[in-house]
């Protein structure tokens, strides 16, 4: 908890990440009093410019565009964290694995993550969607997802582990007969989750764009609130052309704010990772 | 010699082992799903077009050829894999009865035109830029670049393409909405036709390149300005050498090294960015043909571009692999 506010105080990047950050929880926590049902539309008079009463103004399919937007941050959001925590899983248990190990199996295992570097993830995600069809859900989606995104942060978590392995205390904790179960868990694992914690940053939009690029194109559940669909609505209906800009414009804007902010806390946290930057920093504060 | 030839062997198992995982992933998916594709795809094609008998018949028999619904699951994988190596993805169920393969191959020169060309600019852009920006760390102009890349860095490809699209073709129309040429244009090899070309590219390259531009710059920074601390680079600026062949031969060439492991890293990604960035634009590449193949419910062309699209970028990132040891001479050696 020092760590945040030291963080708040020393880092403008993780304040403005942070705060950007809190806008769209707070959004999205408000969807819990939306005075209207998320799935039901024609509920308000279509195409309304921003006003007192609907201060984002109304969709063509007849819904509030704010009380809408909450849902649909929601729903990115919780997809975001999901792919995030269930990936974050999978390149732990390998990274740690592999690097501890070594040898022959992490030869084996970093091949195969190699492997999911490269392989184009899009066009298998949207054959996922085209043999799955609408029985795609985003729990589907996001453990289909976090299956395909370790691999890039195993890597990283991997090295950090190597040069581990040959500190004096692993030496020691081997000699005393921990196991190496043990060893991973309760020794390495606290060096290696400061970088969990940045990795899920990056991992969340990675996620959450290719949530957003497949919605657009109409190829998840676009009944499922989420701004990709949001979007994807609102290019059905030609919103751009219609003159109903603003459908457009704050779901664009509101995940535009999510990006930069999770980027920001990243990029800040990378920094107070790596001692060399943290020292120049506080030295540039002083 | 032996250790380059190591080397390459090493890179070409890692060719190989994309390829047979991609590809195996895509079976999987396409068998293990409780969704009977052939019928469906079969039901999709019939309502999306008026269809002989015969030609369904001819479908199904096809379809259940190419998905391998007779014999076991492990007689289906190797059935699968033999028309795979053959290139065979049979016809084309939106365009019947013209094969996958031909659609595939009319596309894909698109693609990789503006693919290549916008990844090789916004990666030299962005090195020499971040070259630059790591090294005179003081200049006003190469930090507020850097504040630029890092805002739009975060950005996912879909929405730089599609602000772009808004501002240039539609707020303020210089460049055409769509297309990958002029409308009326017969695809010839005139200047015309080349310069109409050159003409529609230059907004999808420009979203490829303002995104892809960012993660090089920031990263060549990073690495330089680390780099730029080492001893020998030190005693070369103490021992008078020009600051100009410190920055290129010094300092960026050491740091290039990493950044070509990232260009082969990210090309995957680089290559999904490009699909969409297709459908925006309305682009007549991979992307365009991989969304209409969908909602045109054509399986066997879904799965002819999901399986070229891993092996070519698995080729894409040989091709670097191989070219690496030009840079980085430690590997002949090693």
């Amino acid at each position: 908890m020092r760590v945040v506010f030291d963080l708040l105080r020393t880092n403008i990047e993780f304040a403005i990440g942070m705060f950007l950050l809190a806008i769209v929880v707070i959004v999205s926590a408000l969807s819990f009093v939306s005075p209207y049902e998320p799935d039901l539309i024609y509920v308000v008079f279509p195409d309304m410019p921003p006003s007192a009463e609907h201060i984002m103004g109304t969709t063509s399919r007849g819904q509030d565009t704010f009380w809408r937007l909450t849902f649909a941050m929601r729903n990115t959001l919780l997809f975001g964290l999901s792919v995030a925590i269930l990936s974050r899983i999978l390149s732990l248990l390998i990274g740690l694995v592999s690097g501890y190990l070594g040898g022959a199996v992490d030869r084996v295992l970093m091949s195969i993550n190699d492997t999911f570097v490269v392989i184009p993830l899009f066009p298998i995600l949207v054959l996922f969607y085209f043999v799955m069809r609408d029985s795609m859900s985003w729990v589907g989606l996001a453990i289909i997802m976090a299956c395909l995104g370790w691999a890039y942060d195993a890597r990283l978590i991997r090295s950090v582990t190597m040069s581990l392995r040959t500190r004096e205390f692993t030496q020691q904790s081997v000699f005393s007969g921990m196991t190496t179960r043990q060893i991973v868990s309760q020794e390495h694992l606290p060096y290696v989750m400061p970088i969990v914690f940045s990795t899920t940053m990056n991992n969340m939009n990675w996620s959450i764009g290719l949530e957003v690029t497949l919605s657009v194109l109409g190829f998840t559940n676009i009944n499922t609130p989420t701004i990709g669909t949001m979007i994807y609505w609102a290019n059905q209906h030609t919103a751009l052309v219609a003159g109903v800009w603003w459908w457009i414009l704050f779901p664009v804007l509101m995940v535009v704010i999510l990006f930069i902010g999770l980027f920001l806390l990243a990029v800040s946290m990378n920094e107070y990772i790596d001692p060399r930057s943290r020292l120049s920093r506080m030295k540039g504060a002083a | 010699m032996h250790g380059y030839g190591q080397y390459i062997l090493k890179r070409l198992g890692q060719f190989v082992l994309v390829v047979f995982v991609g590809i195996s992933i895509t079976f999987f998916v396409t068998h293990l799903t409780p969704i009977d594709p052939v019928e469906t795809t079969i039901s999709a094609a019939a309502a999306f077009g008026s269809t002989s008998p015969e030609a369904i018949a001819m479908l199904r028999e096809t379809l259940r050829e190419l998905y391998g619904t007779e014999g076991n699951v492990i007689q289906q994988y190797v059935t699968f894999w033999g028309r795979i190596l053959q290139g065979d993805f049979g016809p084309s169920l939106s365009a019947f009865p013209t094969p996958v393969s031909e659609l595939i191959a009319r596309a894909l020169p698109w693609t990789i035109g503006l693919l290549v060309t916008a990844t090789i600019i916004a990666w030299v852009l962005g090195n020499i830029l971040g070259g630059l920006a790591g090294y005179y760390r003081s200049n006003v102009l190469l930090k507020m670049s850097g504040v630029l890349a890092m805002g739009l860095h975060p950005i996912p490809y879909y929405i730089v393409a599609f602000v772009l699209l808004i501002l240039f073709a539609y707020v303020w129309p210089i460049f055409p909405l769509s297309g990958g040429y002029r409308m009326n244009l017969a695809p010839r090899w005139d200047a015309t036709f080349i310069l109409s070309v050159l003409y529609h590219s230059i907004l999808p390259a420009l979203s490829l390149i303002l995104v892809g531009l960012g993660s090089w710059f920031m990263g060549m920074r990073a690495l330089v300005s680390n780099i730029v601390t080492e001893d020998y680079v030190q005693y070369a600026e103490l021992g008078g050498v020009n600051r100009r062949r410190i920055l290129s031969r010094y300092v960026m060439r050491n740091a290039l090294v990493p950044q070509m492991t990232g260009l082969a890293m990210s090309l995957g990604a680089i290559f999904n960015g490009a699909i969409i960035t297709e459908e925006v634009f309305g682009y007549p590449g991979i992307g365009s043909l991989l969304v209409d193949a969908v909602h045109a419910g054509d399986y066997s062309l879904v799965l002819g571009i999901t399986t070229i699209s891993i092996v070519s970028v698995a080729a894409a990132v040989l091709i670097i692999d191989l070219a690496y040891p030009l840079l980085d001479p430690r590997v002949k050696v090693a």
